[in-house]
């Protein structure tokens, strides 16, 4: 396979900020917090610059849908080893609605316009935990999906996916085009070196807007109200099973 | 990284920098992802970086950081620990690190494995490497020194500085002796020429990681004459017979004794007596990386401070809401950012090829004092706790004190800002 990987790189706010939600309950709050790139779709980039090293593939794009800083992320991978990015803007209100519904279908107009061979995700962001968007692209491209991939294998004209699901690992093989959606061990993500982070400013990124991919972002979602988890209570402990069985009554719980 | 520091020149040891090596494809250093992605707390996740406007940084810069920001928490911090307690840190394993992601060298030219990025690039690098949870310790790139570029020759370039730039090689500096620390000029060791050598006699002190170095950056008499005339830098291997280590109160600050080794003459950097001069021309860079680091580890205090004093409970409140104790924070914060904005206006000045030695000096001192001042207070909030070893308030109070020592004590550089206001006695 000699074609091109479209990578989606989300940017979501940093996996170690401790979240706090807006006193509107509208939503958390995203002004001045740190962000980076969804740790799984660093893993998605790292696989797909991989394959372009054992030159099973041509060239990596990098794709994020979001306002002007999007452009961080995907520069992030191109430091990492993709070839160039599209930044497909969304801003305001419609990004705060941007879903996996609406991002399945930037990436399925971008890998036909691409002519993609392989579509590569993160199999979940970490701010929604939807785990959605690689399954529903797969689905408007009618192609097959390998998600939750721990590990991807040529296998002439096929892919060798190992799926990590409930029971264990899945082995399947599939056609290509396809989706894949990466899990945590389907490898680590290399540092970005300076060099390359250097070299990553002469790397082009093309802008375009979901108009322009003839794209509907309307979202059929409305969120109600964000709010924190209830607060952890104190536990307390009891030294032997009866006195464990009496405050279970006591609470109600049995 | 020293971790039991006693003083170290780790500031003096911050300029040799020399390794030539054309660069060559390496293997990209990988990093784990851990499991709880998710559930993790990083140390400082409080500040966020972002561009903004910045007076100095751009998205290189603070991609720059990021990445070695995720190198600093994986490869190193999650160590640390374990490296206080042994009193020793792989020194090798660490700069190859950091050599391979291409943070060594970044000001350093091209055909020396280095980036040939400007002074800016050097100095985000500095600030991140504050991250590194062994309070004034930042010097996992231990011996980062500035090579007196242009000078030394192309054979010593490859065999020194590219090494060192791609971290294969760990260097020392061989400048302070028992008997001259700030009075650099009364230093005692020989370097008497024999036919096509030198013959170094003598001994030096404080060199950071001079137990693990390969090669020595070393500061000798190699004349008679006035002291600032007579002196030259030598690349000196460390595995030279006569050469005596011996480490000292379990840190890897050595103390190096020199017994009749014998040096090839080309092993000078420059030219022969211009030693004390090409030190000099080095200062300005050595203090701002000083500042550079230091401001990054008071934040990451004074932020530790305010997370723990906001859960510890002292007459029922969080010590936090005692307004002595969210009134000094604020104190302290305040000074940071003045400090701060010292730094990048020597820094933006410098770049622009102004000399900048009064203020780099002021914010050295300013540095040096402050970080005193932000370890005792906060210290002092963390009551009984910030007493024990394993926290990084009493590290910092413990290594932060150095930089008034190091790298030109407060008092040296209180004459030289005295000289540039002419209130010096005059002679």
């Amino acid at each position: 396979m000699t074609g091109r990987v479209l990578v989606g790189v989300k940017r979501v706010i940093d996996y170690a900020v401790k979240i706090r939600v807006k006193p509107d309950q509208s939503g958390v709050v995203t002004d001045g917090v740190k962000h980076s790139m969804n740790p799984f779709c660093e893993i998605a980039v790292e696989e797909a610059v991989k394959m372009k090293e054992k030159k099973l593939i041509k060239e990596v794009v990098a794709v994020s849908c979001g306002p002007q800083q999007a452009q961080e992320t995907i520069r992030t991978a191109l430091a990492m080893g993709a070839d160039r990015g599209i930044h497909v803007e969304v801003t305001g209100k419609d990004y705060e609605n941007l879903g996996p519904l609406q991002v399945a279908k930037i990436f399925a107009a971008l890998a036909k316009k691409e002519e993609a061979q392989l579509v590569i995700l993160g199999k979940q962001a970490i701010d929604d935990d939807c785990n959605q968007t690689g399954q529903m692209t797969a689905a408007l491209l009618d192609w097959p999906q390998g998600t939750f991939a721990s590990e991807v294998t040529m296998e002439g004209d096929k892919l060798k996916v190992v799926r990590e699901i409930d029971g264990g690992l899945e082995t399947i093989k599939i056609n290509i085009p396809a989706v894949l959606t990466a899990d945590l061990r389907l490898n680590t993500p290399r540092y970005a070196t300076l060099p390359n982070i250097m070299k990553a400013k002469k790397k082009k990124i093309a802008n375009m807007k979901p108009a322009d991919l003839s794209v509907d972002i309307v979202s059929r979602l409305e969120v109600l109200k964000v709010e924190e988890p209830p607060q952890r209570e104190a536990g307390m402990k009891v030294e032997t099973v009866e006195d464990l069985v009496a405050k279970l009554k006591e609470g109600g719980t049995i | 990284m020293a971790l039991h520091c006693g003083p170290q020149t780790w500031l003096q040891s911050y300029r040799l920098l020399s390794r030539a090596r054309l660069p060559r494809y390496s293997p990209a250093p990988v990093r784990p992802l851990s499991e709880q992605a998710s559930g993790k707390a990083a140390p400082s996740a409080g500040a966020s970086e972002t561009l903004g406007d910045h007076l100095i940084y751009t998205h290189e810069h603070l991609a720059l950081k990021e990445s070695l920001r995720k190198i600093i928490d994986t490869e190193i911090n999650p160590h640390v620990d374990q490296w206080e307690a042994e009193g020793i840190f792989p020194a090798h394993h660490v700069f190859k690190v950091l050599g391979s992601a291409g943070f060594l060298g970044v000001n350093k030219p091209v055909e020396y494995g280095g980036l040939g990025l400007d002074f800016s690039y050097s100095m985000a690098v500095a600030e991140e490497l504050g991250h590194i949870r062994c309070g004034g310790c930042p010097w996992p790139s231990g011996c980062k020194r500035t090579w007196p570029r242009p000078f030394g020759s192309e054979a010593l370039k490859q065999e020194f500085l590219l090494p060192s730039i791609m971290g294969d090689k760990v260097a020392c500096l061989g400048v302070s002796e028992t008997g001259a620390g700030s009075d650099v000029s009364s230093i005692k060791t020989k370097a008497v020429r024999r036919g096509d050598d030198y013959v170094i006699n003598g001994g030096k002190m404080w060199t950071t990681n001079g137990t693990q170095a390969d090669w020595m950056c070393l500061l000798a008499n190699t004349s008679e004459g006035p002291s600032h005339k007579n002196k030259s830098l030598i690349c000196l291997p460390m595995n030279l017979p006569g050469t005596i280590k011996i480490g000292m109160w379990s840190s890897d600050t050595a103390e190096v004794f020199f017994d009749d080794v014998r040096v090839p003459c080309s092993h000078v950097i420059g030219q022969e007596g211009m030693g004390f001069t090409y030190q000099m021309l080095q200062f300005q860079e050595e203090r701002l990386w000083a500042v550079a680091n230091i401001m990054t580890t008071m934040e990451a205090v004074i932020q530790e401070t305010i997370q723990y004093t906001s859960q510890r409970k002292i007459f029922s409140r969080p010590v936090l809401s005692h307004q002595a104790v969210h009134f000094r924070l604020a104190e302290l914060s305040t000074e940071v950012e003045l400090l701060r904005s010292l730094f990048y206006r020597a820094v933006v000045l410098f770049l622009k090829g102004n000399d900048v030695t009064k203020l780099a000096s002021m914010a050295k001192l300013k540095g040096g004092r402050l970080a005193r001042e932000v370890a005792d207070s906060c210290l002092q909030f963390w009551g009984g706790m910030g007493y024990t070893s394993d926290v990084l308030v009493s590290r910092f109070y413990r290594d932060a004190r150095l930089m008034s020592i190091g790298g030109g004590a407060d008092e040296v550089m209180l004459g030289i800002i005295c000289k540039y206001m002419d209130t010096l006695p005059k002679k």
